[in-house]
């Protein structure tokens, strides 16, 4: 596997909107070759080596490529969006759509990331040292097919809007979540270490969500329906079961109808 | 404006009965002509294919329920990325609800010049008209909904058609309307109760007035105002198993009905997307084609034309006037719903869809399209349509050429489904070896449309004294045989002229053209009844006043293109 450090220089006074930075992209590429590719910020489209210092040499395909990302990256969007394959590591903050469609391949971002991570994320896995904004691997705007595949792990915490319309996959919170949480989802699994505000599976019609921490507000469309012990996230502990959305419609197996679970640890 | 002269293509045109004949065509003033002394400008289309400029009889690409489409689906814009702007192109973008640019190239590229706004709720005229206003290039006209109106419910329940065309001659008027667009008679009204109306004998609440007797008035009615386009008519029971019965039903009232027009149109009622209205069964489980049977009705009678609502196998957005058949849709897919109820007028809804070759239905619904247009005898009265963005987006038109045209192209999809031997056994397009040559394309793109809309004596054919619209196709009839080369050319004209001007030069858009709106002004005895019946509901019921209503031509359209008709008798 080759590796390929590119390193920040200058501060965009503008968002940058780097779509190539992934293994894909830059596969087969050298360094000069990488530095000299287009990136948008604003309606202007400038060069990669305007803003940042590029090292190194990509592998033949994504799968071999190795991408490593210095410095302060608040305002780069895109890193990693629709790989396929490849590993990526970010050392510093990263801005929205961190591993947006990726598909397959490693992310791991040693800080925080913007809005719109992972959205329809359909493989691969995401580890976020730090905290996360809103609408992590949530579906486009109007669109109903959310994180289908694939783990994105966030030590921190996670902003409102998480998992919308999630069908698959799983996502691990380390720390507290804001509002809306698999919102309309359709299967999928997320853990919530800490505590959760309200609107835990709104709408949802299937998938599981553990909650170590604490509750605000429970949806009124959730009825308990017994406990269980269970290991999750490597934690064994008792959890008083939900089950609902009983607002929305749901698809039935064997005349049985299925639910969206809700676990909260007692 | 330039003299062109087209060389030595191969000119393929129903209008003057030419099928790929190697000739030269001549442009001066914007008309086709003759001869010319001495061109401006050549243009060498050896080796290409030289027709009249594509006419769409039926799509919908401007007004209330194509922009809340756009509003809606956020996500049809992420499917296909904007183009930003460059030389004389604006920005463009979306999928299956197009901005109004890309709808103009769009269609510019596949060589189209005319299309017809098939649904306009007479309210929302105005928005439609600007939005037609801002579509470059393209002739347009509109289509104002008439099967649900409550003035039209009245008239014809109690029998008064020359009342009931005395308003339909104000309504396109006042709308700058084109002709009378008819959908889901009586149902959509009968929606607001909750209804729907599934045959022809449905009563409609409270008017206590069927479908039939509605598509019957209004065929009456437009043959006594002598319109340019017949009644256009969406019947009711779209879209569901078994509803051929509902669709012949209909078909049959045009019987006896003669066309009463100077404009050469020989149709009495087009039937519109007319796949979406062929299907056999009791329900999705034993849903089969009888396109035959519909098309055999149509092929035998010739006062009725249709435009086909091919399904292109595609993610799309529907939207349709028929408001009850939306809500049935999302009950099906379960996807976003939107709709609404147009005062005393008509309704619609909008609903995505997702026609998978991997399921059966979408699959036969694909094989009902192309087995009718293979199966129909006149290609003049037989129109390509996806009734965009319903069966499909419209710049699929290539691909279904493709499919029309190649055996091969077709056994290709059916072979790549998942469940292809039941959809193989659900309809006759697998034992159909016919392929349509580029004469029966050109009658179901330019010929038959243009003379179904009462247009032929000025588009659709390349005669000397026409219009001068003219697409250029880089296609070599005698040397091509992979058919994918069908659906590359006819989505990528080389040359196209609209009204003399050079659009695209060489596959470059050169010019946003001189687009025209057509509608009519038909003049009618007057009627102090039908005067004192609007002037009173405006005030009692409408929430807008009538001036507030009526659209006029130098603020809301661009270049108005007013068919005069005296119907006074």
């Amino acid at each position: 596997m080759n590796t390929v450090t590119i390193t920040i220089k200058k501060q965009p006074d503008l968002y940058l909107e780097a779509d190539c930075f992934t293994p894909d992209a830059l596969a087969g590429k050298k360094a000069d070759e990488i530095k000299e590719l287009p990136v948008f910020i604003g309606k202007t489209v400038e060069k990669i080596g305007d803003y940042f210092t590029v090292s190194g040499e990509a592998g033949p395909t994504a799968a071999e490529t190795h991408l490593i990302f210095n410095g302060d990256l608040t305002k780069v969007k895109y890193i990693g969006a629709k790989m396929s394959a490849g590993e990526v590591v970010v050392n510093g903050d990263a801005d929205m759509y961190v591993g947006s469609w990726m598909s397959g391949g490693t992310i791991i971002v040693n800080g925080s990331v913007g809005h719109f991570a992972a959205t329809a994320m359909s493989g691969g896995n995401l580890t976020i040292t730090g905290n996360a904004g809103n609408y992590l691997g949530a579906s486009y705007r109007g669109d109903w097919r959310g994180m289908s595949k694939g783990k994105i792990t966030v030590k921190g915490d996670v902003g409102s809007d998480c998992a919308t319309f999630m069908t698959g996959g799983e996502i691990e919170i380390g720390g507290n979540v804001d509002v809306h949480v698999m919102t309309h989802a359709d299967g999928g699994k997320v853990i919530i270490h800490g505590n959760a505000k309200s609107r835990l599976g709104g709408q949802a019609s299937r998938g599981e969500l553990y909650l170590f921490g604490t509750v605000d507000v429970m949806m009124p469309g959730y009825a308990q329906a017994g406990e269980t012990e269970l290991t999750v996230g490597g934690t064994t502990a008792v959890f008083t079961i939900y089950e609902g959305d009983h607002g929305e419609r749901h698809p039935t197996r064997k005349g049985q109808p299925i639910y969206a679970k809700l676990y909260l640890k007692k | 404006m330039t003299s062109i002269h087209i060389k030595n293509g191969f000119v393929v045109d129903p209008g003057q009965g030419i099928h790929g004949d190697k000739k030269d065509i001549f442009i001066e003033n914007g008309k086709i002509v003759k001869s010319l002394t001495h061109a401006e400008k050549t243009i060498d289309a050896s080796g290409m294919v030289v027709m009249a400029g594509g006419v769409d009889i039926h799509s919908h690409v401007a007004g209330a329920k194509v922009n809340v489409g756009r509003n809606f689906r956020p996500e049809d814009k992420m499917q296909s990325t904007y183009e930003p702007y460059h030389g004389i192109r604006h920005m463009a973008g979306g999928t299956s609800v197009p901005t109004v640019f890309k709808t103009a190239y769009a269609y510019a590229d596949m060589g189209y010049t005319t299309v017809i706004e098939a649904a306009m709720p007479p309210l929302y005229a105005r928005h439609t008209h600007e939005e037609m206003r801002d579509t470059p290039i393209l002739d347009e006209a509109a289509l104002p909904m008439f099967g649900n109106n409550w003035f039209i419910l009245d008239y014809l329940k109690r029998g008064e058609i020359e009342n009931a065309a005395a308003y339909a001659a104000w309504l396109l008027r006042a709308t700058k309307g084109y002709g009378i667009k008819c959908v889901n008679p009586g149902g959509t009204e009968a929606w607001a109760w909750g209804l729907n109306c599934l045959s022809i004998d449905d009563p409609v609440p409270y008017f206590d007035i069927t479908p039939k007797q509605i598509v019957s008035g209004l065929m009456e009615v437009n043959e006594s105002l002598h319109l340019p386009h017949s009644l256009h008519l969406h019947s009711n029971n779209l879209g569901n198993p078994g509803n051929y019965t509902t669709t012949l039903d209909t078909l049959k009232l045009s019987e006896g009905i003669k066309p009463n027009n100077n404009f050469n149109r020989e149709q009495v009622l087009h039937h519109t997307h007319i796949q979406f209205h062929s299907y056999g069964g009791t329900t999705w489980a034993d849903f089969e084609s009888k396109g035959k049977e519909v098309m055999d009705y149509i092929n035998n009678n010739p006062t009725v034309t249709c435009d086909i609502g091919f399904v292109t196998l595609d993610e799309t957005t529907t939207m349709t006037g028929d408001g009850p058949f939306e809500y049935h849709l999302n009950k099906l897919n379960h996807l976003k719903w939107a709709n609404t109820d147009v005062e005393l007028e008509c309704g619609s809804g909008i609903v995505p869809y997702v026609y998978s070759k991997d399921v059966y239905v979408c699959g036969v619904q694909w094989s009902i399209g192309l087995e009718m247009a293979l199966l129909a005898k006149d290609h003049m009265r037989c129109h390509l349509t996806t009734d965009h963005p319903n069966a499909g987006p419209f710049w699929r038109y290539p691909r279904v050429m493709k499919w029309l045209m190649s055996e091969k192209a077709r056994n290709d999809v059916l072979a790549s489904m998942k469940n292809e031997d039941k959809v193989r056994d659900r309809s006759t397009l697998g034992s159909i070896d016919r392929e349509l040559t580029l004469y029966e394309i050109a009658q179901m793109t330019r010929a038959g449309p243009a003379k179904a809309l009462g247009l032929s004596s000025s588009i659709g054919s390349l005669t000397p004294g026409m219009q001068a619209d003219v697409a250029v196709y880089p296609y070599n009839p005698e040397t091509e045989s992979d058919p994918e080369k069908i659906e590359w050319a006819f989505s990528h004209a080389k040359y196209l002229i609209k009204s003399g001007e050079i659009i695209l030069n060489d596959g470059e858009l050169v010019s946003n053209g001189n687009k025209k709106t057509y509608w009519v002004d038909v003049t009618t005895k007057p009627n102090r009844q039908v005067e004192r019946d609007i002037d009173r509901t405006f005030v009692k019921y409408y929430t807008v006043t009538k001036n507030n209503y009526e659209v006029t031509e130098h603020e809301f359209m661009k270049n108005p293109c007013a068919v005069k008709i005296d119907a006074v008798q």
